[in-house]
């Protein structure tokens, strides 16, 4: 089967944010980049790990482990391992916030709302669109997608 | 190749990671898997979840319904494993079905532990043990049905907060009593303890510590006041025993099975006696960080467990790492993670390095031993935990950016590059 996969390459990244503002846009209800950020309230959590410091920086989403470790330890089932498409998916409705899966996801990609006990974030390379959000607009190519033999 | 019979004691998370694991490559054999207990599945740590009343009874199960169909299970519920005949590879049933099979994993799980104290029988009502979705459901029925007041906790571990937040989010403000001298002593230290501590009795609940119950005294068959070992008595019209669970070892008892406080496991999850495997909190299985079998008691071992040894059920070889002591859990408004050795012995070598944050209410610390991670606490500052855990699991020498650890900004971008790079790296793809 061939899955596609997402990858960073930080000598290219300029640092300058954009593929978070477009994950939010994407994952906003109006999808649109204005409306999302005027007049959306909650406003989406973008599913990007921003680091920076200095000259370095990259723009981390959900590795799509091959073995996922988030996966194995979710108390509810709400982190799956999507067969079809071989994601790693999260279904907001089972999520408990119970915090296993920030606990063992190696990357620290999983963002928590903590108010509403819920996964806040977490990529699922846009499943809805035709290309990742952030793939699509980083004007750099720091990130790609690749398709990789799984 | 002849057929296998594989049969599976308990389902729970370990069975259904072991399920999953032999359909991975066996889909014709036969898996038989006997639970004692009545709903087709359930995850045990969603009990609290559901005392609490945050989720319903239908989003107890953490696999679809038809999860067992489609892998093509034989489930029989409502019965126990009763007698373990390992020579025959025969288990008797409470209603004397006999099942044979080829290969069998136990993984029957723990029972609770319940201290000795007088007065203490079954027939008492308002004393609850909390582990099974029966007991919880009686729990529930029973603060629904009677004046509530007075809630005490027996356990300031784990379990115990576990029921505490459940209680908390009832509108109930329970007494935790714990014998040690502070609350999850065995996963935090001083300062960490005294914080929830804080919070706790910021929250209305009360914190009794150095102390148990000794007695109790009941009206009209319900539980009406215990007696503590200090010499004070509380009245109290409902008692939760969470001290905490150990593993089950009833159905191996008069066996050749061998067994210490857990059965005891190789890498394999086999047990002394082959074709037998054990897995999840009745084994005891190797510890990443002691490098010796200990029993952890957690979801993800359990997960884990029962793939490693469902994969080796199946005649694919495959070692079990070994996982280490980790654990989530919400403190009213705080959450809190922790890993491995949080509270090392003085001297032995061990680094500590802490900061406490409070303004934002923070705290963390991280315990080295020759330049490795091995040992994480995390108060109100969750979001990058996995990375520590990663440190630890790899065994990164941390010693050119230990300054770095504690900061807000802590990620990966700490890490020296190549290592991140081959991190980032997925399977067949060169950064
Ligand atoms: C309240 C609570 C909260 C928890 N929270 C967390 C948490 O947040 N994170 C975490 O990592 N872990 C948590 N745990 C621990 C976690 O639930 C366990 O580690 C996990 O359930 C172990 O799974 P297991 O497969 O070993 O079996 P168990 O879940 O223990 O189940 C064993 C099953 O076997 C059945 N059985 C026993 N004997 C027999 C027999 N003779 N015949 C047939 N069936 C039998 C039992 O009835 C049971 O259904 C919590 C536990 C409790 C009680
Ligand atoms: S969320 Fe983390 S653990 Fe889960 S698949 Fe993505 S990178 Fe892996
Ligand atoms: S926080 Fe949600 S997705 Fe993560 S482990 Fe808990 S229930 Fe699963």
């Amino acid at each position: 089967m061939v899955k596609k996969r997402i990858v960073i390459n930080e000598e290219y990244c300029m640092g300058c944010r954009v593929c978070e503002v477009y994950c939010v846009t994407q994952h906003s209800a109006s999808k649109n980049i204005l409306k999302a950020y005027k007049g959306e309230y909650p406003r989406p959590a973008s599913a990007i790990v921003f680091e920076q410091k200095g000259h370095i920086s990259f723009a981390l989403q959900c590795r799509n482990c091959e073995e996922p470790p988030c996966v194995e330890a979710c108390l509810t089932g709400a982190m799956y391992l999507d067969e079809e498409k071989g994601y790693v998916l999260h279904n907001r409705d089972k999520c408990v916030g119970c915090w296993m899966c920030i606990m063992v996801c190696p990357f620290g990609v999983i963002k928590p709302d903590l108010e509403n006990k819920v996964v806040a974030s977490k990529c699922d390379l846009c499943i809805e669109a035709e290309y990742p959000a952030c793939v699509a607009h980083c004007p750099n190519e720091a990130i790609k997608l690749v398709e990789i033999d799984g | 190749m002849d057929k296998i019979r594989y049969l599976i004691i308990g389902n729970s998370v370990a069975a259904v990671n072991c399920v999953e694991a032999i359909r991975g490559y066996d889909t014709t054999n036969d898996i038989t898997i006997v639970s004692d207990e009545e709903p087709f599945n359930y995850s045990r740590p969603l009990l609290s979840y559901y005392l609490g009343g945050r989720i319903t009874q239908e989003r107890l199960p953490f696999v679809n319904r038809d999860f067992y169909e489609k892998h093509r299970v034989n489930l029989i519920l409502g019965k126990r494993a009763e007698r373990l005949d390992v020579s025959k590879k025969e288990v008797l049933l409470t209603d004397s079905t006999l099942l044979s099979c080829d290969r069998c994993l136990i993984s029957v799980g723990g029972v609770p532990i319940v201290p000795p104290i007088e007065g203490f029988h079954d027939n008492i009502e308002g004393i609850f043990t909390f582990l099974k979705l029966k007991e919880t459901k009686n729990l529930i029925d029973y603060i629904k049905r009677e004046t509530i007041k007075d809630v005490v906790v027996l356990g300031g571990g784990l379990i115990g907060l576990k029921v505490v937040e459940g209680l908390v989010e009832r509108g109930i403000k329970p007494t935790v009593i714990e014998l040690m001298d502070r609350i999850l002593a065995n996963t935090f230290d001083k300062e960490a303890s005294s914080i929830i501590e804080e919070r706790l009795s910021q929250g209305g609940c009360k914190v009794i510590k150095e102390d148990t119950i000794q007695g109790i005294e009941t009206k009209g068959g319900k539980i009406s006041s215990i007696f503590l070992r200090s010499g004070k008595e509380l009245t109290t019209s409902l008692l939760i025993i969470a001290v905490g669970v150990r593993p089950n070892l009833e159905l191996v008892k008069g066996t050749p099975i061998r067994v210490d406080r857990g059965i005891l496991v190789d890498r394999f999850m086999r047990t002394n006696i082959e074709d037998v495997y054990a897995a999840g909190d009745c084994a005891q299985g190797i510890d990443f960080l002691s490098k010796t079998n200990a029993v952890i008691a957690i979801w993800p071992v359990a997960a884990r467990q029962g793939r490693t040894a469902g994969l080796n059920m199946s005649g694919i070889t495959t070692e079990y790492p070994g996982l280490f002591a980790m654990n989530s859990v919400q403190i009213i408004d705080i959450p809190t993670i922790s890993f491995g050795i949080t509270n090392p012995p003085e001297e032995e070598g061990y680094e500590v390095l802490k900061r406490q944050d409070k303004t934002k209410g923070a705290y963390k610390k991280i315990v080295l031993k020759d330049s490795r991670v091995v040992g994480i606490i995390l108060l109100n500052c969750i979001e990058r935990a996995g990375v520590y855990g990663m440190l630890i699991r790899e065994e990164i020498d941390v010693q050119d950016f230990k300054d770095q650890l504690l900061g807000d900004d802590f990620g990966l971008l700490v890490l020296p590059k190549d290592f991140r790079k081959h991190l980032v790296e997925g399977r067949g793809i060169v950064v």
